[in-house]
Order: C-alpha cells, then structure tokens, then sequence
C-alpha cells in the first residue's frame, strides 16, 4: 500500500532533505546528509507497511531526519572535543536542529543549485551532479538517460563530489556576489539539463519528461526568489514552457520522433504555451538580450500557426543568436529558416559553406535542400545522415524522408 | 586564422540611414559569415554626422570628408585562413548595390 507512495516521496522530498542536512553540516558532509536522508526512507520502508502511513508523510519524515541528524551531532561533537579540543570550535552547532520550514527548504534548495553549478567541473558532471543531489535520480537513471554506461556516470558522479567538497561552498543565505559570479554558470547547467531531456537519446518517454520537468522546477525556483530571479532565469522558462508544450507531439507511442511539421498541433499543451507567453513578457522587462531570450522567441514563434511573416522573425532571431554566439546547431538552423524565407537554393548555397560535414544534421539539412532540384543528390546526403545517426528512431525519421524523395 | 578588418565605404551620406530592407540585407549577410564561424567581431557603425577631423595646426574641421569622396560607415571583422577568403565573403555584401565600397586589411597584432 506504500509503494506507490514511497517512491513519490522520494523524489520530492530526498533533495529538499538532503538540501537542508547539508546547511546544517556544510557541503564537506553532504555524504553525511546523504546517509541521514536515506536511513530516513529506509526506516519509513521497514515501519509503515506494519504500523500504517503516517497523517503527514513528509512531516514524519522531517522529524526522523531531524533526530537521526541531532545523533549524528551529539557524536561529532563529542569527536570534535575529544580529539580536536585544541582548536575547541565544532564543525557544526549540536544545539541548534535542521530547520525543515517551508522557506529554509526553499532557501537550501536555492543555496545547493548554487552549490552544484560549480564551473570548476565540467558541464556533462555537472549535469549529473545537479541530476543526483537536486532532484534524487538514481545511478541507474542517470545513466540510463544519458545513454552511457553506470560505470562511467558513477565516476564523473565521484569525481565531481570531490571537486565541490574541495570547494567547500556555503550552504546559506547566497549573497550578491556569489548570486552575480554563479548565475550563468546556473542557468547554463539548468538549459543543459532540459536539452537532454529535450533531445534525449534515451527512448525511454518517461526519463526525458522528468529531466525536462525537473529542469523547469528548478529554474522556478530561481525565479520565486528575488535575489535570484532574472530576465535570463525567466527567459530560460519561457523556453523550457514553449518546448515542452510540445513534448507529448514530438514522438509517437512507438518512441518515434515526428518531424514539426506532421506534428498533431491539437497535442500541443496550450496551458505550457500560455506560461511561456507568461515567463516571455517577464525576461523582457529590462535591457538583457541574452541567447536564452533569443531561443526563447525561437520556440515562441514555433508555436504560432503559418502566417506570412513567422519565418522571417525566426530568421532574424537565429542570426541575433549567431551574433551573440557560433554554434553548429544555430548555424544548421539558420539555414534552414533562411530556406523557408528565401527558398531552398539560395539556403543550399549558405549550406554548402558550413563545413560541417561530419554533423548527421548537417547532411539531413543539404538532403532537405536538394530535395525538387537533385534526388540523387538528396538521397546520397540522407544516406550520409543515416550513415552518422546513432538512434534507430533517428535513422527511421531519414529513410522515410528518402523514401519520399 | 587570419583576421582581416572589413571597412565599409559610402558614397552618399543618404545611404548611411538604411531602410529596413537594406538592415535586414545586411543582417543576413553578417549571420551568414557567423554561420561559417567566420566573424570575429561583428563591428561597429561609424557615425557620420557626429564626426570631426584633426589636422596639423591645431586645425579641427567637421566631417570625415574634406579630400576623399567616399567616407567610413563602419566596420566588421572576420577570421579566415587567407585574404582571398575574407575578399569572398566581402564580395557579397549588399553595400555594392549603392555604389559603397569595401576595404579588407589584415589585422597586424602589435607586439
């Protein structure tokens, strides 16, 4: 009867938890917070099928962790005197208790995203970071939607752990400073995060949603503080609002992508679309054009229905964003809004001095481009796109384009 | 990866408030040196009417253009492996239309 339960709890709660544990010991022990949060889950395994679920689940929760954590202090400090009195300052106050209301929650929270988005690791362990201690992903699930093997993301996982206990940052109240150095490295971590869900190469449906949807929990919550909201977290919304209205349209039941325009456009979500309009106005409310901003329109427009104009605005967008910063894909992109407003020769022309021959999209693009003008030509760059493709669902979506040549 | 400067020049001072059209011309003529991931700097515009030149003698005048006719609009750089490659990307530049002219001049890093 607390199976399903369990689980959910787990997921909602297991960061906040951890979160909070770790400003109450610093981010030195989060394996410590770690161990307390996961005790806490193991004990409501073992006690609630016998004595029944709890009135207040997360409230019983809190309260174990709380007693498990003063334990743990009691010992520590007792460590600390015992062995260390020379230095007599423990590590962490053993009088004082967790805090588990709602705003020291919030505020630890927003303190361990901060905390994660250390630009001393990468950006892919980051991700993985931010997948574990912020939103409670398994090793298996982390691996499982990155497509890479268990090994591997446990080494990146321990890697990265070591980096942030060295770092040793402050799990508090964030100040300006810290706020003003971390935030693009924030919200860059958090963009990333949804493009993987986003574009994910896992088939599993499932995964993908969730790491979009923890993506978009987590910006909410730099947006609902003040010291952290900004156009760019708002902007980053608004793209994640827009894309995801579309995420249920993009594959089949199979797991098969559909190409925007055979896209069911009644499946789209209009309640995310009419957030995104929502977060939009609020990142354009001062000076900022960030790329985020740029995309943000992108994915805006995308939802509108054809109209005469709709693909010069998306043109003139991704060469803003091709201004602001080079990427393969704004520049694969580009091009193709550049055929949709100038037609395909003059876009094959731009095309042909990409030089990006080794990208599968880039060969999708010139089959598309050659498409009316040159089969042989299209078929042979559909060919060439399959040949680079590594998901079978990717390689199903260009052969039926070149079965329709 | 050289970078060359590509410096604009104008005939008549009319062209230097471009219609839409022209902007959005030139626009797409910027984005497609960044889609090669060719530009450098993306560059400025040079304002012609808030513009004075300095002479020997404590001589200022007002304006760029006392002896050449054409005068500087502005400027873009790009990253390109010869100049004959920066000369290509400048040869489709829509300025040609209004009778402008382009100047491409490696950049000499200063020691």
């Amino acid at each position: 009867m607390s199976e399903p339960l369990l689980p959910h709890l787990f997921r909602q709660e297991y960061s906040k938890m951890t979160a909070v544990l770790c400003r109450h010991f610093g981010l030195q022990h989060i394996e410590i917070a770690e161990d307390i949060v996961s005790d806490t889950f193991l004990k409501a395994a073992e006690t609630w099928p016998l004595n029944g679920i709890p009135e207040n689940p997360p409230a019983w929760l809190y309260t174990v962790a709380k007693n498990r954590a003063k334990d743990v202090l009691k010992r520590q400090h007792l460590f600390e005197e015992r062995i260390r009195p020379a230095i007599g300052r423990a590590t962490a106050d053993s009088e004082a208790e967790p805090d588990f209301e709602p705003q020291a929650i919030a505020d630890s929270q927003l303190a361990m995203i901060f905390a994660v988005c250390n630009p001393v690791n990468a950006p892919e362990a980051q991700i993985c970071l931010a997948l574990q201690i912020l939103c409670g992903f398994s090793l298996e699930e982390i691996a499982n939607a990155f497509l890479v093997p268990r090994e591997t993301i446990k080494k990146r996982l321990q890697r990265g752990r070591a980096a942030l206990r060295a770092d040793d940052f402050h799990i508090g109240p964030l100040d300006e400073h810290t706020i003003k150095a971390r935030r693009p490295t924030v919200i860059n971590t958090l963009y990333l995060l949804f493009n993987e869900g986003y574009h994910s190469r896992s088939n599993d449906g499932l995964i993908r949603k969730e790491l979009c949807s923890e993506a978009i929990r987590l910006a909410l919550l730099l947006t609902q503080n003040a010291h952290t909201d900004s156009p760019e977290a708002n902007a980053l919304l608004a793209l994640c609002c827009f894309q995801a209205s579309r995420l249920e349209a993009r594959h089949t039941a199979e797991g098969e992508v559909v190409l925007f325009e055979d896209q069911d456009r009644q499946q789209w979500d209009q309640e995310l679309i009419h957030k995104g309009n929502f977060f939009l106005v609020n990142a354009c409310s001062g000076n900022t054009l960030s790329r985020y901003h740029l995309e943000a329109g992108i994915a805006y427009w995308h939802t509108t229905p054809e109209g005469t104009n709709k693909w010069r605005y998306i043109l003139d967008l991704y060469n803003h964003l091709l201004l602001l910063a080079y990427t393969p894909a704004a520049a694969l992109n580009r091009t193709f809004a550049l055929a949709q407003v100038q037609g395909r020769p003059a876009a094959l022309a731009e095309a042909l001095k990409l030089g990006l021959e080794q990208l599968a999209d880039y060969h999708a693009l010139l089959g598309y481009l050659y498409t009316g003008a040159d089969t042989e030509l299209a078929r042979q760059h559909y060919g060439q796109a399959i040949a680079l493709t590594s998901t079978s669902a990717g390689r199903l979506t260009l052969q039926k384009a070149i079965d329709n040549l | 990866m050289k970078e060359f400067v590509l410096i604009f020049r104008l005939a008549d001072m009319a062209d230097a408030q471009p219609s839409p059209e022209q902007i959005q011309e030139r626009m797409n003529w910027m984005a497609g040196i960044a889609a090669q991931n060719k530009l450098a700097d993306k560059g400025n515009s040079l304002s012609p009417v808030s513009a004075k030149t300095i002479r020997p003698g404590d001589v200022v005048s007002d304006g760029p253009f006392t002896e050449i006719k054409e005068f500087i609009a502005g400027y873009v750089i790009v990253k390109t492996d010869t100049i004959e490659e920066a000369v290509a990307l400048a040869k489709a530049n829509p300025i040609f239309k209004t009778g402008g002219s382009i100047e491409v001049r490696e950049v000499l890093v200063r020691k």
